[in-house]
């Protein structure tokens, strides 16, 4: 059946891009290990543009684009082994952008195969969702925001998404086949793609508040391994992972509400407390609190960042516990 | 919620701690600033994310109540603590409900003077220009020989173009925009109330209900003919929509092959309605995500089933029953049990206990069971029991189970009488008791009827806090100011200065503002950026 080669490229496609987000992940490692100490610590660390060059964008220097002659350094003089540190940064990103492609593949390919949006189970979700982080990093990186040299949390983007894939073709994987009759709605691709973005950002933000937690406590300390120089401040991590949340939180919204007006159209109530439901509820509140605690004083820094993790961990348990453990009407998970 | 989710640096003082001895109205004030102030809502907000784990860990009465029954049995210790604690419906508790009541009040008490305060602040003009502009956070400043007002003037209309809303002094031009940072802020919040009426609204007028219909028979919408039925407290029978549906055909469709064999692929029922008595009957395509809307009311196609058709006879021989008999689907393969009882029957009653298997398959360990859920190889299960079944009692029962307190089971060489039939074959009852024959079988649907008066307002509101909470989140509220004094010598200095006043915002984002409008006023420099508080 031409689906099911269909369905067999794509596996090819994503057992390839594991390997090679595995060849990313070991260079933004290895351009972490070489990177030379930076004098000092609210210095941006080095060019951005050159970065991009390698994903396709033409190099333009920050300055000469901005027009805004700013008197920060853009470029630092590389050292010779910042020099080969930056390299091991730029084939890096470029590997990201390769593997992504890959991954994109393997995506639009099961989604063809079967004929309907790639997220009908949770297979799916898995690496449709893994997608979303890349492609939340990749954008990050297209910014190319010389305050917030984002190239230097690959390793810890590239992580998860990793572990991801792993989990989802180790334990969760299903053949390519039809939806149930439940899930077959235009509201899948609505409320199913809301929470697949949501949780890409989330995933990214979730990165950035635990490197938040520890440059904050390497700062106080005034001192920690060299690597750690090379992330942002702290003030610029904890800044970056709230724009992040604040981009999320609305998304995460979205998907809920259209999630509820899919019930209603379904099974005749917007809200049952199904645990998906609650829990997905859950989850927003946290990130509700987390957003208020931000402009609370005795809760912004430290204590915000603990509500943001512990709304992510509410997010992994529903990804996880919920669809695995607790029944409930959204038991589309297929994992046998 | 004095500071939700917004950019205002925060003014008040925290409220001061309860006086030592206080008036009642002191204290009542006091509780009050307690009440409002944005901790103890973070707390109740933080409470409510609580609140709702257990719902989701211990089984819920309003989702499933056979699982509670369940849970009920296999836990007696627990049980009791439970129930004390509301913990089988956890979303009705009164310590539950407690929670957002409280975080909605607090909502109010601080969302309403705070419209206040924004609708004033609204109509108010820009603040005057600082007098020392170079230690706001973006700053820069440059000659000229252009005259004053006409470099105010060319600031007015660059302001006023950026959306600004701009204050013209003597010597300055004072600019801020993004108030719809704020007023978002507030509809989002007064939405999340009117999301709170919806859902009130719906649970007290509105209502739910399933019932079972067999291919070829229909319902109307009367208290009576439903299976199940919950309303809200003020909800009237005589509000139920008087119209009636019947299934004509439902038609399944099952994953054959594969990791997935027997995944349920399609469901559609042709039913006819009418949405009134006497109105004429049409047709509709009934589809899983695809209800029937019947002025307001919706039907719901839920779920499915088989009625196995049965005819027997007693040993007078006459015919005492003959239909179909819904029975349960017990696993995903539609293993179905039932029962059938026949209070008609002489010289005692019967009863027979039995399973519906759609594709029957001998198993080593299970014995009888259906291998696929599509009716592939239809053969019932029955054994046969004879006594008085209770329904004299007055005391109700479940159609689904034979109360069997009363009842015998019919035996046959001193073994339980059991017979796997075909359709078409016939089990007779030993010693001339009468026989049971399978006739064939007949699909059901399991339909759901729901009216919820509120969900209009519902989706309404959530619409609107959703947007609000985009516009709090990403508007940007920002002051310029541009200051033109003359200097002697014929010359003019001109400072552009400007500040953020949202949560987050990088600096880049003003210090770009600010060199725009710089060159919009004709002049190509470097803004300094005060990058305080920071790195």
């Amino acid at each position: 059946m031409a689906s099911d080669s269909l369905a067999q490229i794509s596996n090819n496609l994503l057992y390839s891009s594991m390997a090679v987000y595995a060849g990313a992940m070991y260079c933004y490692a290895a351009e972490l290990a070489f990177a030379p100490r930076r004098r000092r610590a609210d210095e941006p660390p080095v060019v951005t543009d050159r970065t991009l060059a390698t994903v396709g964008a033409t190099a333009t220097s920050y300055d000469a684009e901005r027009g805004t002659g700013r008197d920060e350094p853009t470029a630092t003089t590389a050292a010779p082994t910042g020099d080969r540190s930056d390299r091991l940064g730029r084939i890096a990103v470029a590997l990201t952008a390769l593997a992504f492609l890959l991954h994109l593949g393997a995506v639009v390919l099961r989604g063809a195969s079967a004929g309907r949006a790639p997220w009908g189970n949770m297979f799916e979700f898995s690496t449709t969702g893994a997608l979303a982080v890349t492609a939340v990093f990749l954008a990050l990186l297209a910014k190319r925001d010389v305050r917030y040299p984002v190239r230097y949390i690959g390793v810890f983007v590239i992580l998860p998404v990793l572990l991801t894939l792993g989990l989802a073709v180790a334990v969760l994987y299903t053949e390519s086949e039809q939806l149930v009759p439940a899930l077959k709605s235009v509201w899948l691709v609505i409320h199913v793609s809301a929470a697949i973005i949501a949780s890409g950002v989330f995933t990214i933000a979730f990165t950035q508040t635990v490197l938040y937690l520890v440059q904050d406590r390497m700062e106080k300390r005034g001192g920690g391994p060299a690597f750690m120089t090379r992330f942002p401040s702290a003030a610029a991590l904890d800044r970056a992972a709230y724009r992040m949340h604040a981009f999320a939180f609305p998304i995460w919204t979205f998907a809920v509400i259209a999630g509820a007006i899919w019930a209603e159209n379904a099974w005749g109530r917007y809200w049952g407390w199904d645990p998906k439901e609650t829990w997905a509820f859950i989850t927003w509140v946290v990130y509700a609190c987390y957003l208020h605690a931000r402009a609370t004083a005795g809760w912004r820094g430290r204590k915000a960042a603990y509500l943001a993790l512990l709304g992510y961990g509410t997010f992994l348990f529903n990804y996880l516990v919920v669809n695995i453990f607790l029944a409930g009407l959204h038991s589309y998970a297929g994992v046998g | 919620m004095t500071d939700a989710m917004t950019t205002a640096p925060r003014t008040e003082p925290e409220p001061p701690g309860p006086p030592t001895a206080m008036r009642p109205v002191e204290l009542m004030r006091w509780g009050w600033r307690q009440l409002t102030s944005m901790r103890t809502a973070l707390a109740l907000l933080f409470l409510l994310a609580l609140g709702a784990v257990p719902g989701s860990l211990v089984p819920q009465t309003g989702v499933d109540p056979v699982q509670v029954a369940q849970f009920k049995a296999d836990h007696p210790a627990l049980t009791p603590i439970y129930e004390r604690l509301s913990l089988f419906s956890v979303y009705s508790a009164p310590w539950f409900a407690a929670i957002y009541l409280l975080l909605f009040v607090s909502l109010a008490g601080c969302v309403l003077p705070r419209s206040r305060q924004h609708w004033s602040q609204m109509r108010a003009r820009p603040p005057r220009a600082p007098r020392n502009l170079t230690r706001l956070p973006a700053h820069t400043e440059w000659d000229t020989e252009t005259p004053a007002d006409v470099v105010l003037d060319a600031a007015e209309q660059e302001l006023r173009r950026r959306r600004y809303r701009v204050d013209r002094t003597d010597d300055a031009v004072s600019a801020e925009r993004g108030f719809l940072r704020e007023t978002g802020n507030l509809v989002f919040h007064v939405s999340l109330i009117g999301l709170l009426v919806g859902v009130a609204v719906g649970n007290l007028l509105g209502y739910k209900g399933s019932v079972l219909v067999v291919e070829g028979d229909g319902f109307s919408n009367t208290l009576s003919r439903y299976d199940s039925f919950s309303h809200g407290a003020s909800f009237d029978e005589a509000g139920l929509t008087p119209f009636t549906v019947s299934l004509d055909r439902l038609r399944v469709r099952y994953q054959v092959e594969g990791d997935q064999r027997g995944a349920p692929r399609d469901f559609r029922a042709t039913v006819s309605y009418t949405s009134e008595p006497g109105a004429p009957p049409r047709e509709f395509d009934l589809r899983v995500n695809h209800p029937l809307v019947i002025e307001g009311t919706k039907v719901f196609l839920i779920g499915n089933g088989y009625a196995p058709v049965f005819t027997v006879r007693d040993s007078t021989g006459d015919e005492v029953f003959s239909g179909p008999v819904p029975f349960l689907p017990r696993d995903g393969n539609n293993t179905s049990d039932g029962v059938i009882k026949v209070p008609g029957a002489r010289p005692q009653q019967l009863g027979f206990e039995g399973m519906f298997l759609p594709t029957a398959v001998i198993d080593k360990d299970l014995g009888p069971i259906s291998d696929y859920p599509d009716a592939v190889i239809p053969r019932a299960v029955l054994n046969a029991w004879a006594g008085d079944l209770g329904d004299a009692s007055g005391v109700p029962q479940s159609v689904y189970k034979l109360e069997k307190k009363n009842m015998k089971q019919i035996k046959e060489n001193g073994k339980p009488l059991a017979k796997i039939l075909a359709p078409g074959q016939e089990m007779a009852l030993p010693g001339g008791q009468g026989s049971v024959r399978f006739d064939g079988v007949r699909r059901y649907a399991t339909l759901q009827v729901a009216h919820d008066p509120g969900k209009g307002l519902a989706l309404l509101a959530s619409g609107l806090a959703l947007a609000g909470l985009m516009l709090s989140l990403f508007v940007k509220r920002r002051r310029v100011w541009v200051r033109a004094t003359p200097v002697p010598g014929r010359r003019t200095l001109v400072e552009v200065a400007g500040l953020a006043r949202t949560e987050g915002e990088d600096r880049d984002g003003l210090t770009d503002e600010v060199a725009q409008v710089t060159s919009a006023l004709g002049h190509e420099g470097a803004v300094r950026s005060r990058r305080d508080e920071e790195d």
